[in-house]
């Protein structure tokens, strides 16, 4: 990877931070309602698989904590902090919110509340695909409490049964809100849950994107040439509360305070300092223009877009010439 | 125009709907290899072979997520659940995916599923096998609810809901597989929307959907003959929407309104119906609408037991002679 491209991830990563906490602030100023989950201390996940994806092509579903992969995806931040000012400009025209963004035009297939849901989506995805003999595959990113869930189980069997394109992602941050997983989980490494059902898997550091990117990029040639599944743990951890109403109180300071050390953005920047690709001012610099853009082009925009009409309410429960037939 | 038996109906709907377009596909328990439990699948998976032809493990929630999840990318599948009874298990995935997807999207994302699903009382199968879930289904936004009462239907709503854009249950019944009736050699569809007047009267509207059209049927033959009642059968056929214009018509020109459902009465199609009169031709009554439904009890096991927690012919019968005074 040549430095333009090193810079390019890094400036990414920066972005996703920054645009989360313009959120939080937003958010506290009652901009964005409803509930808001945001991913500090994840960024080299989501982007760090995406990055070896062909995205735009293949498709991506996660939870709830979705604006990253979205980003990634290729999702235009206006239209994704439009939806969370709840506009008829945001990616769902503001029927969706936080945790239901959809972009349909870059293969985002969506944000989902419910814990476990979109496993079966993606490999539904996964069957699609092979019934039209296409090359892309489905890609599902979820937590470790996800792994608990019934879905999580039935979905491995039949993904692994009927050899569907999908790789499964576990952002394993160690926590399902304020349950530490030792205490929810028999078997904390999750990839080796996943053997029974015949998947190969593997773990890694989630927090190095290099790490991450070189785990992924094997985990996506896999899936993609021997049309199977394939399930990635990355060990990763949020800065940050579950959503905004989260004291966090179930964590020691000390946890904390050791994972901000692994921060993804601080192992990733060190790194570039440290080959010379860049310096500290550069960094400055590069983090102001984030920040300058997200204020003056992406909240902006989200601020001044219009509200949807209200007459509108109904619309979108059916499709159009939904009864039609013949 | 052929006799058909309702099973070899819905059959038909799937052949002609597989061989048209290759993202049809069937999946459930037992629907390939064994034909169906119902035969509804029979000789399907040695024609289409076991690409589009699933035989599901035992995992309703997830099996269903992956229809909806192929759905969402434009193929078109035709879930069948062996029983509505388990249809409980696959409730996440039906009520929170499929039937919100394409509202949540802002209309972006359509999700083109059929779920078929076999419900209603047979013959002793206990509580657990017994129930009729339509109340469920109909109480959700986003979600086609339909109910065939003959072949022609079972085969008519079945094409028309692949075609549909928007998620449509199918609610067959147990007992009516091997109902005989004429369905035209033509290809067809019946509408996903409005009632159907099954036979025309001018005392008295009798509202009835699925098996409980049979006896409404039964019920205005002897009105007639022997108590000189002329009473309306009305197909509901679609439960969600419920066609409030053709309630009011028939209303309007009886005066007089029953309503019969093999369901138990609290939260039903008899009170939805109920309350379409009074909010649309109240002041068209000349009596007080009455529902003929199901003990509110879990269907018991002994033969006269599970008898006399359904309705028939005869409570139809009486219930109108009751209006009537005769
Ligand atoms: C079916 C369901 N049950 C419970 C919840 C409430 N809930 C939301 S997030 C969450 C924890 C999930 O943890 P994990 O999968 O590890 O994801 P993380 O938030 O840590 O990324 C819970 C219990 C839910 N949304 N859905
Ligand atoms: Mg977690």
């Amino acid at each position: 990877m040549d430095a333009t491209d090193q810079k390019r991830l890094l400036r990414e990563m920066l972005f996703a931070r920054r645009f989360e906490e313009r959120c939080a602030e937003a958010y506290h100023e009652r901009q964005i309602g409803g509930f808001l989950h945001l991913y500090p201390g994840e960024e080299a996940c989501a982007i760090g698989v995406l990055e070896k994806a062909q995205t735009g092509s293949d498709y991506v579903v996660t939870g709830y904590r979705d604006h990253i992969h979205a980003i990634k995806s290729g999702m235009d931040p206006k239209a994704l902090m439009a939806e969370l000012f709840g506009k008829e400009a945001g990616c769902s025209k503001g029927r969706g919110g936080s945790m239901h963004l959809f972009d349909p035009d870059v293969h985002f297939m969506g944000g989902y509340a419910l814990v476990g849901g979109p496993f079966p989506l993606a490999a539904g995805f996964a069957k699609a695909i092979q019934l039209r003999g296409g090359q892309e595959i489905s890609i599902c990113f979820l937590g470790d409490g996800a792994n608990n869930q019934g879905t999580f189980h039935e979905t491995m069997n039949m993904a692994s049964l009927w050899k569907l394109p999908v790789l499964f992602i576990c952002e394993n941050n160690l926590y399902g809100i304020g349950t530490a997983i030792e205490r929810s989980t028999v078997e904390i490494n999750q990839y080796k849950r996943v053997a029974p059902y015949g998947i190969e898997a593997a773990q890694c550091d989630g927090q190095d994107i290099d790490i991450v990117m070189a785990h992924a990029e094997k985990a996506v040639n896999y899936v993609r040439e021997q049309r199977k599944p394939y399930f990635l743990e990355l060990m990763t951890y949020r800065l940050r509360g579950h959503s905004m109403s989260d004291s966090g109180a179930y964590r020691s300071k000390e946890e904390v305070e050791e994972w901000a050390q692994r921060d993804p953005i601080g192992i990733y920047k060190r790194r570039l300092v440290e080959a010379g690709v860049l310096t500290e001012d550069e960094f400055h610099a590069m983090d102001k223009a984030v920040q300058d853009e997200i204020e003056n082009e992406v909240v902006r925009y989200a601020i001044e877009c219009p509200e949807p009409r209200v007459e509108d309410v109904a619309r979108y429960v059916y499709t159009e010439g939904g009864n039609n037939h013949g | 125009m052929a006799e058909l038996m309702y099973w070899q109906g819905i059959l038909r709907a799937h052949d002609e709907e597989m061989a048209r377009d290759p993202l049809v596909f069937a999946m459930g328990e037992d629907i390939g290899v064994a034909g169906g439990t119902y035969k509804a699948t029979s000789g399907l998976f040695a024609k289409y072979g076991e690409q589009r032809v699933i035989d599901t493990p035992i995992s309703e929630n997830s099996y269903t997520g992956i229809g909806v999840g192929a759905a969402m990318l434009g193929a078109r599948p035709i879930v069948e659940i062996m029983s509505v009874n388990f249809a409980w298990l696959a409730m996440d995935q039906l009520m929170n995916n499929a039937a919100k997807i394409h509202y949540m999207s802002g209309g972006r994302i359509r999700c083109p599923f059929v779920m078929r699903v076999p419900g209603g009382t047979a013959h002793q199968l206990g509580a657990q096998h017994s129930a009729r879930m339509e109340k469920v289904f109909m109480g959700v936004s986003g979600l086609r609810v339909v109910t065939p009462a003959t072949p022609r239907d079972a085969y008519g709503l079945l094409k028309s809901a692949v075609r549909s854009d928007d998620p449509v249950v199918i609610i067959e019944h147990e007992s009516m597989y091997n109902l005989k009736g004429e369905v035209p050699d033509d290809e067809f569809f019946t509408p996903l929307e409005g009632v159907e007047i099954m036979r025309p009267g001018k005392d008295v509207s009798i509202f009835a959907y699925n098996i409980s059209v049979h006896w409404a049927l039964d019920a205005a033959k002897k009105l007639a003959s022997e108590y000189g009642i002329d009473a309306e059968v009305i197909d509901l056929r679609a439960l969600k929407p419920l066609d409030r214009a053709g309630i009011a018509a028939s209303v309007r020109k009886t005066h007089h309104a029953i309503i019969v459902e093999e369901d138990e009465a609290p939260v039903g199609v008899g009170s939805e119906v109920m309350a379409i009169i009074n909010e649309e031709c109240f002041f068209d009554l000349d009596a007080a609408p009455v529902r003929v439904h199901a003990l509110d009890i879990p269907i018991p096991y002994n033969h006269r037991l599970e008898k006399a927690a359904i309705p028939n012919a005869g409570d139809v019968i009486a219930a109108v002679r009751k209006m009537f005074g005769r």
